[in-house]
């Protein structure tokens, strides 16, 4: 009994040091007001704890909803995230599948080439894509040498560029769930649709579709939480066009040392993501149950 | 009244369901079935025999249609089947791992084959209810596969692949990860089924027990090729080679040389110094020829004393005895060193019974107890 209870403290004492604590935090900042001070809001533990619960208010939070600029970030980062998530699903599948049924000695190859861009610094990478993406840049070069275009197409700081940077990024993370699952999947299983009268596609949808859904869901969050509150991405090679609730998120923080009203996006954002990831959750549950 | 005996095989003008003509698969360099001919006709439980990697597997998946053979021809009924994909074929399989779909329940997996044939939805659910009566499943219909026994499991794989009433079944290991009991009430089962639904049923296994008792012939394999085809009881009382006398069931060999001593009988010189061993043979063996004779242990019976009227007896020393609980199996070594295996039925109380280890025996068969094989 005792040997329980301490198995399952450390990780609620590692949540509470590491999530609630600092949640709570940025929660109490978001409901503070601006000052010119360090730190750069009021009030604070200084002024006693009556005045500071007595002079918290939601201002911050009445304020995003009267700015459009915010809900308007929200709802771009959204659709953003979910475009991209599909984005990377449809080209992340067909690869996983191909990983799954290339031959035994294969494999290893395959998955260490998955993984083989983690060795680089996330940054670098998309530093690099700015240097393809650019007007300068190689691909637009490549393609003028082709002699497929004239003038140099413009890729580098639009939306477009924001979606290649976010499939590229959470490529792996789509990939290797997909791949868990196909992996596990009895070929004989495939045989058996066919056997039965499936046609390879029939077959496809019916059987390999809705038994690999598991690792489909699960790459599908990993690639949406965070792409959703990405702010690297969008502010390297979206520019200014790209409204996404991560780069305001650094704005207000950063540009403008609005803590208050930064925090107050941040809980927000948090609240939007705590959806997918508790369903993610059980996702992830609900395979663990079902192969007991 | 005497009942006509299913036996397609010996009748010339019987077509065949399935005809396999010259049929070769290579895989690269490696041959799995070399020049292979052999007929299946209808309503048959024919069953292909053989140790792993004898081919067997090869066959039925050449009839599902996952293989195409690299020359000859497979016909079903009279067709070649060899361009048409697994899914237009009027065959069906049941696979060694049962391969139900996880993510179905145990009714829209039997269900599974007649929706891809757009049938009614009041057709689809007689025959679904059907099939779950005969193989008694009607109480897991809702359940999904992980949720019932193995033997469950193997009866809706059955049922599933019987559902579309294909002219011909395969059946590969059928019952292999089942337990010994369970394995030989479902053999019963399995052939109450197919004398019920009068499909044609071809099983791979390499159970020769359960190729016996469940088929009515059993061709028995190795290295891509088929060595013997007959009834079970003509395999085991008249095995065509060493091979295959030694495969099913147990079997004594002697080595010998073989000399004619009237009309179908031989002498068999088999040690120096040692009376011959009578035999009778159909198949002729020239003077000096080398022959095997195969007899099987419970052809062969033990005494202490010698047997008066016997056409072979010879003396030796009981080495070890197996009980079996109905059979008792002696090993005797022979004056040569030669170990023969002889069995007999516990009739009598363990405690009544008079050989024991070291005890010189008298062993004894008729002339016409084995079997004179050439190879």
């Amino acid at each position: 009994m005792m040997r329980r209870a301490a198995l399952i403290t450390v990780p609620y004492l590692w949540l509470l040091l590491l999530f609630l604590v600092p949640f709570l935090i940025v929660f109490k900042i978001s409901l503070s007001d601006t000052a010119l001070a360090i730190p750069p809001y009021a009030p604070t533990m200084r002024d006693g704890l009556f005045a500071l619960l007595a002079e918290l208010d939601f201002e911050n939070f009445v304020f995003l909803t009267e700015d459009d600029l915010y809900w308007k970030a929200y709802l771009s980062s959204l659709k953003i995230a979910v475009i991209s998530t599909v984005l990377t699903l449809l080209v992340g599948y067909p690869i996983a599948y191909g990983m799954a049924r290339a031959p035994e000695e294969w494999r290893p190859t395959l998955m260490m080439l998955v993984i083989l861009p983690f060795w680089t610094s996330f940054l670098i990478r998309v530093y690099a894509w700015m240097g393809i993406l650019s007007n300068e840049g190689l691909l637009n070069q490549f393609l003028q040498w082709l002699g497929l275009i004239n003038d140099p197409l413009t890729i580098l700081n639009t939306t477009t560029a924001v979606y290649i940077g976010i499939v590229y990024t959470y490529l792996p993370f789509m990939i290797l769930p997909i791949y868990a699952a196909l992996d596990r999947l009895d070929d004989s299983l495939n045989e058996a649709a066919e056997d039965l009268g499936c046609s390879r596609m029939q077959a496809f949808w019916l059987v390999t579709i809705p038994l690999s859904k598991n690792g489909i869901i699960a790459g599908s969050f990993l690639v949406f939480i965070p792409a959703l509150g990405e702010f690297v991405i969008p502010s390297l090679l979206g520019g200014s066009g790209t409204l996404m609730i991560g780069k305001v998120l650094w704005e207000e923080f950063f540009n403008n040392r609005d803590w208050p009203v930064a925090s107050a996006v941040a809980v927000i954002l948090l609240l939007i993501l705590v959806i997918p990831i508790v369903l993610f959750q059980r996702n992830q549950q609900k395979q663990a149950e079902a192969e007991q | 009244m005497s009942q006509t005996v299913f036996a397609p095989w010996d009748d010339p003008k019987e077509k065949p369901l399935i005809r396999f003509q010259n049929v070769t698969k290579k895989f690269g360099e490696f041959v799995a079935i070399d020049d292979l001919t052999l007929d299946i006709f209808e309503q048959e439980f024919f069953a292909l025999l053989g140790p792993s990697g004898c081919g067997k597997t090869t066959m039925m998946r050449m009839l599902a249609g996952f293989e195409t053979p690299s020359e000859g021809r497979i016909e079903l009924a009279g067709q070649d089947i060899g361009p048409v994909p697994p899914n237009k074929r009027a065959v069906n399989m049941m696979f060694q791992s049962y391969a139900l779909f996880p993510h179905l329940s145990i009714w829209e997996n039997i269900a599974f084959g007649l929706r891809r044939d757009r049938k009614s939805k009041d057709e689809i659910n007689a025959r679904v209810e059907e099939m779950l009566k005969l193989t008694r499943l009607e109480k897991f219909a809702q359940r999904k596969p992980h949720q019932i026994s193995g033997g469950q499991r193997q009866r809706v794989a059955l049922a599933r692949s019987l559902a579309k009433a294909p002219k011909l079944l395969l059946l590969d290991e059928p019952l292999g990860a089942l337990d010994k009991k369970l394995r030989q009430d479902t053999q019963f089962e399995l052939m109450d089924i197919q004398e019920t639904t009068g499909t044609t049923f071809v099983i791979v296994t390499h159970d020769q027990e359960e190729a016996m008792t469940v088929a009515s012939r059993v061709a028995v394999m190795d290295e891509g090729r088929i060595i013997q085809v007959s009834t079970p009881a003509a395999i085991y009382e008249y095995p065509n080679s060493v091979y295959v006398a030694d495969f099913i069931g147990d079997v004594n060999i002697i080595e010998a040389t073989a000399k004619a001593s009237g009309e179908e009988m031989y002498d068999l010189n088999w040690a120096d110094g040692q009376p011959p061993i009578k035999a009778t043979s159909t198949k002729p063996f020239t003077e000096g020829q080398q022959a095997h004779l195969a007899i099987r242990p419970e052809k062969i019976r033990i005494s202490t004393e010698k047997p008066e009227d016997a056409p072979n007896a010879m003396q030796g020393k009981v080495l070890d005895i197996a009980y079996l609980g109905n059979l008792s199996t002696y090993h005797v070594e022979l004056p040569g060193g030669q170990i023969i295996k002889t069995q007999t039925a516990n009739t009598r109380r363990l405690a009544r019974r008079d050989i024991t280890w070291e005890d010189p025996v008298w062993i004894s068969w008729s002339a016409t107890a084995g079997v004179l094989l050439d190879q």
